[in-house]
């Protein structure tokens, strides 16, 4: 579904991605952890098309295409989204027609007629029994006045909405407490399909406890350095950062 | 079936409504302004001797005036005020066989508002077979006005019909004297809407000039005059979504508003007329003067404007509080792109005791435009108690363009509260890139960002015309950025 090969990305003439490769397929979920300014949230930054980053060099693909080529709303109709580690503010901007206005840019990608108002309640009733949200949440501007746990459990509702085949979560687990973690670790859980795939990228091994990833990725100074699976979390919880920057350190210092 | 043959010879053969003898095409006054100009339009009209006594006054005053006005934040060549036609007869818009005659431009806009074809034909001016659809609206809407004892007409009308009203209350908020521009109307004013709400009648619908469809064409010089009396309520829509072009770059129109006692009077508008290409050639420049006096006690004026439209916007609806517990409430969404200017805002005078005024006002600038607020709040030595509170926002889009306030507070009276608040906010490539990542696009993203910081305003808005008002935002923004 992604294939992501020697891609490199910089910011402002720094370099952040050195060279990452990821292969991810249908039904699989990868974790990607790593220490802060690895590059963790630079590679989901890339992927969903964000603008400040300049790719450099090597290649992604996504469901055959040449994702780097696609504009950050194609990639979204297509098919990929991202949980935003800081989801935006829009004030006045109601969360239901928000979100009714992105599926429905969707659908219309995709062929399919718009969905009216009265479907889109339904709809939107259907996914608040698999996302566990405060209705009132939907009615009020978009994360207008969210605390951090709303925020982030809007950002899985609207994945819910969706249904896209690659959800990318940037550091959703950062800024949780422990029932709002489950909330959402139980949510992505829900959607998860033998069709669609998962990204997560977290600093704690902690919200892998929830969500149990078939491989674990480790990043370090812009490159994946490590490949495992579940275990290697756990290791990593175990041992620190510090093992990775000791065992790696110095090769990229070179 | 009679009935309905009458309006619709009614509605097609408008021209002749305004009952000249002369060949319509040729019927121009030499360009120039003199007393003789003034003379001709008020004899063409057909007027009484009082009110063309009162344009000559006009006009006598305004010889005395050198220059217009310097102080609004807007640049633009000087106005060679002897260089315009002053008179012209409604012409005959030439009537186009099918839409594939009419400009591409005009059309795609069109569309994006969602406006029906056969309305586009009536709005670009091709032949309609059909006009059966507003004529049985116009027919129930007169009906229905008539038998509350409601007067909507046009201003000529108005003059030959009901000449005791005209009288008794033109020129009493915005007398002759008032500015250059309204000056100018005064003297020279070509045609207008004229309102009458007799007293404790509710007037049921909203009145709009659209529903008017015979005075599409009221030229340069516009006149609007509207009265609330006692415990009387108006809704009133000026303008329509459709983009208008017109000829005329200068237009200079006034707008009174009456309310007597306990009256309220709701005014709103959308203002989309030409503003220039991409390069800033061409366009309106738009010059108006509207207030609205509270004359009675509890008596409301509320103006609510979506300025989008016009190469210069220079407007100031305003309401002078007279009355005790009078309210005054200003809504306002001006947005600016490429290179349009606009300097807008209010004056709300209070006078009478526990007077109480709401001023939001909401400025958009994109391109290389610059968008002002200019607003007045005086509370007189007797405005016991007078309340207000103002809001100014300005959202920048881009870099290129200018948000500047020009907020002035003059206060006699120390029980008076005034609150003054003001942002200045742009908008975010992060919120842009979110609804990117949603599957919007750039243009839907600003469309949806712009709508949602004017909510407050748009939700005054009478819900059929907000729904386009929000189209015409995004519209009006687009290529505003980058």
């Amino acid at each position: 579904m992604l294939s992501v090969k020697d891609l490199k990305a910089s910011v402002e003439e720094t370099a952040i991605l050195k060279g990452i490769n990821l292969e991810v397929k249908a039904g699989e979920v990868h974790a990607i952890m790593g220490p802060n300014g690895s590059g963790k949230s630079t590679l989901a930054s890339v992927l969903a098309g964000r603008e400040e980053y300049d790719v450099t060099g090597g290649s992604a693909t996504f469901d055959g295409e040449d994702l780097l080529e696609m504009s950050p709303e194609d990639r979204a109709r297509k098919g990929m989204f991202m949980a935003f580690q800081y989801p935006v503010e829009i004030p006045g901007v109601n969360t239901t027609n928000f979100l009714r206005t992105s599926l429905n840019e969707v659908r219309k990608f995709n062929g399919l007629e718009p969905l009216n108002g009265a479907d889109f309640l339904k709809l939107m009733k259907e996914k608040m029994n698999v996302i566990e949200i405060d209705k009132s949440l939907t009615t009020r501007s978009v994360n207008e006045g969210f605390s951090g746990g709303e925020k982030k459990k809007s950002e899985i509702f609207q994945m819910a909405i969706l249904e896209p085949k690659l959800a990318i979560l940037d550091e959703t687990d950062s800024g949780l407490d422990i029932d709002a973690l489950r909330i959402v670790a139980e949510g992505v859980n829900r959607l998860k399909s033998s069709d669609n795939a998962t990204v997560i990228i977290t600093h704690y091994q902690r919200l892998l406890d929830y969500i149990v990833p078939d491989f674990v990725h480790i990043i370090y100074d812009g490159r994946i350095v490590k490949s495992g699976g579940k275990d290697l979390a756990l290791t990593l919880e175990e041992k620190g950062y510090d093992w990775i920057k000791e065992e790696f350190g110095e090769m990229t210092e070179a | 079936m009679s009935d309905e043959l009458e309006i619709l010879k009614e509605v097609t053969d408008q021209d002749y409504k305004y009952g000249f003898v002369t060949d319509i095409e040729s019927d121009v006054a030499p360009k120039g302004l003199t007393e003789d100009t003034v003379r001709l339009i008020s004899k063409k009209k057909n007027e009484p001797k009082w009110l063309l006594d009162w344009r000559l006054k006009a006009f006598r005053h305004w010889e005395t005036l050198n220059q217009a006005p310097q102080w609004a934040h807007v640049k633009y060549p000087e106005i060679n005020f002897q260089d315009i036609i002053y008179y012209a007869a409604p012409k005959k818009k030439p009537e186009l066989e099918s839409l594939d005659e009419v400009d591409p431009e005009l059309l795609k806009m069109y569309d994006k508002l969602g406006i029906s074809l056969e309305e586009q034909k009536k709005l670009s001016g091709v032949a309609v077979d059909v006009v059966l659809d507003s004529v049985s609206v116009k027919t129930t809407f007169t009906k229905k006005l008539k038998e509350l004892g409601i007067i909507f007409c046009s201003f000529s009308e108005a003059v030959q019909e009901y000449p005791e009203l005209v009288k008794q209350y033109l020129g009493t908020v915005v007398p002759y004297t008032d500015n250059f521009y309204a000056t100018l109307n005064s003297a020279v004013f070509s045609d207008g809407s004229f309102c009458y709400i007799p007293k404790g009648v509710r007037c049921p619908m909203e009145l709009s000039t659209y529903f008017r469809i015979n005075e599409a064409n009221t030229g340069q010089f516009e006149r609007t005059l509207l009265i609330a009396d006692e415990d009387a309520y108006v809704s009133y829509l000026e303008g329509c979504t459709a983009p208008i072009r017109d000829e005329n770059q200068l237009h200079a129109a006034v707008v009174e508003l009456v309310a007597h006692k306990g009256a309220v009077i709701k005014y709103s508008t959308v203002q989309n007329w030409y503003p220039g290409n991409k390069d800033g050639v061409g366009g309106i420049y738009n010059f108006v003067t509207k207030r609205g006096i509270c004359k009675g006690d509890h008596s409301k004026i509320s103006w609510t404007q979506v300025e989008t439209g016009s190469a210069i916007t220079w407007k100031y609806p305003s309401v002078i509080l007279k009355g005790d517990y009078s309210v005054g409430e200003f809504y306002s969404v001006a947005v600016t792109n490429n290179h349009q200017q606009a300097d807008t805002g209010t004056k709300m005078l209070h006078i009478g005791k526990n007077t109480m005024s709401t001023i939001i006002s909401k400025g958009i600038s994109g391109g290389f435009s610059n968008n002002s607020y200019r607003g007045l709040v005086r509370i007189g030595k007797n405005a016991h108690n007078a309340r207000n509170f103002s809001q100014c926002d300005s959202l920048l889009l881009g870099d290129r363009c200018g948000a500047h306030t020009f907020p002035y507070i003059e206060t006699s009276n120390k029980t008076a509260v005034v609150e003054h608040e003001a942002t200045t906010s742009k908008v975010g490539e992060d919120q842009i890139f979110y609804c990117n990542q949603r599957g919007l696009d750039t243009e839907q993203a600003i469309g949806m960002i712009v709508n949602g910081y004017c909510k407050e305003v748009m939700k005054q808005l009478p819900m059929e015309f907000a729904v386009e008002a929000q189209k015409l935002l995004s519209i009006s923004l687009e290529g505003s950025v980058g």
